[in-house]
């Protein structure tokens, strides 16, 4: 007598946390670096967070759909490829400081995607996550910091690095 | 705040998570300083450069078709497993009922303080200069319509800078779980936080008051709305705004 036809809890899922695949699969190729772990991670997390639904009570589901991608995403990286997770920037052997007035000559000379693309990439995984959920996904500094689980100060000062890093990257010649 | 604090502050400025009171005054200092106009204009560039040659990922559609398969398929698995916990639940779902109801005032009265409490954090936070998600406005024209499509309702919004309380402008803050409506005022040097969120009860009442470490909060309901106003300032001219948004 209970049955149901279709499951109302599914649907609910779909239209509340499915608009949000699009940010969840940006999240994950920029934090795995490659479209098949990418895809990987995002269907796990899908359906770890479709598992969990019940405990979601919020409003904001892009973001709580988002920390479970990164903590999947996360996850994998540490298990699949546990140097990488580790990996932290060196600034010295990248340059130090970014010469002010070259980076516009540099952001010129990046006019192709896989320029800035690569240079991401080049991040530490905690620089790339909060320099795309900033620069790409428009996320407020608490929306970040509650994602990833960490103060907002310490969102804030990956923001700083991270930009500056890219800036050395990218004002390097190639 | 000197050039060393200033710079600190220029990635939350250009992302615009500084309040009202800091952005004005890193405004102020980049149209003085060289330096940091160069370091605020490298952030926007980055910005422009990303948006730009690595725009997003968009999911594929073949990942989004099998999404939805799984999902079926769990959905599907779920029923078979809960039917006969259903039965189970809905008898447990009547206790709950009755021993909700017994708890209902003891559970009223703790959460009005717990969102005091919070109300005061707010409002302390909101002070520091982190903080944060700002829209910089005494045109009630400009604060209004910025705050549609963030929240699911409309707040009023009104400068009353000819009565001594002029607006400066609103905030996106999280109250009691919820994302909430600040509005931001200010009597001479004190500012004043106003929340605003959707009342679950629709009665009118009046405006009553509360103190939290040195801070005076004043909460009403009025139509439909929940309203909580804290400050440092005294509570009678704290009333007097109060007023002003009860008209």
């Amino acid at each position: 007598m209970f049955r149901l036809t279709e499951s109302p809890r599914l649907s609910e899922f779909e239209r509340k946390v499915l608009p949000h695949l699009d940010a969840a699969y940006n999240l994950a190729r920029f934090i795995m670096r490659n479209d098949q772990d990418a895809e990987d991670v995002v269907q796990e997390a899908a359906l770890r967070a479709f598992r969990f639904f019940d405990s979601f009570r919020g409003e904001n589901a892009r973001a709580w759909f988002l920390s479970i991608v990164r903590n999947t995403s996360f996850t994998v990286l540490k298990r699949n490829r546990p140097e990488e997770a580790n990996v932290m920037f060196d600034e010295e052997l990248h340059g130090g400081q970014a010469p002010l007035m070259a980076m516009g000559a540099a952001l010129d000379r990046a006019q192709d995607r896989q320029t800035v693309r690569a240079a991401i990439d080049q991040l530490p995984p905690e620089f790339r996550e909060t320099i795309i959920l900033r620069e790409l996904e428009d996320l407020s500094y608490k929306e970040i910091a509650d994602i990833a689980g960490v103060p907002i100060g310490t969102i804030m000062s990956r923001l700083a690095r991270g930009r500056r890093q890219l800036q050395i990257i990218l004002s390097k010649p190639k | 705040m000197n050039h060393d604090q200033i710079r600190e502050l220029l990635h939350a400025y250009s992302d615009g998570e500084l309040d009202l009171v800091n952005a004005r005054e890193v405004e102020q200092h980049l149209r003085a300083c060289g330096e940091c106009r160069g370091v605020e204009e490298q952030i926007r560039a980055l910005h422009a450069a990303i948006i730009n040659d690595a725009p997003a990922f968009r999911a594929p559609a073949h990942l989004r078709k099998n999404i939805r398969a799984a999902l079926r398929r769990e959905a599907r698995a779920d029923e078979k497993k809960l039917s006969p916990w259903l039965i189970f639940a809905t008898g447990a779902a009547f206790a709950a009922a009755i021993l909700g109801v017994a708890l209902f005032q003891t559970i009223r009265v703790s959460r009005d303080n717990a969102i005091v409490d919070q109300v005061t954090a707010n409002h302390v936070r909101s002070l520091l200069a982190t903080h944060l998600v700002d829209i910089a406005s005494s045109d009630q024209h400009t604060v209004k319509p910025w705050f549609d499509g963030k929240v699911d309702f409309a707040p009023e919004v009104h400068d009353f800078a000819t009565n001594g309380f002029p607006l400066v402008g609103g905030r996106l803050d999280y109250l009691g779980g919820k994302t909430v409506v600040a509005l931001v005022y200010q009597r001479n040097k004190h500012p004043i936080n106003v929340f605003v969120t959707p009342a679950s009860n629709s009665r009118d009442t009046a405006a009553s008051a509360t103190t939290l470490r040195g801070y005076n909060i004043l909460s009403w309901t009025r139509h439909e709305m929940n309203y909580w106003a804290v400050s440092d300032l005294n509570q009678a001219e704290l009333r007097q705004l109060v007023d002003l948004l009860a008209q």
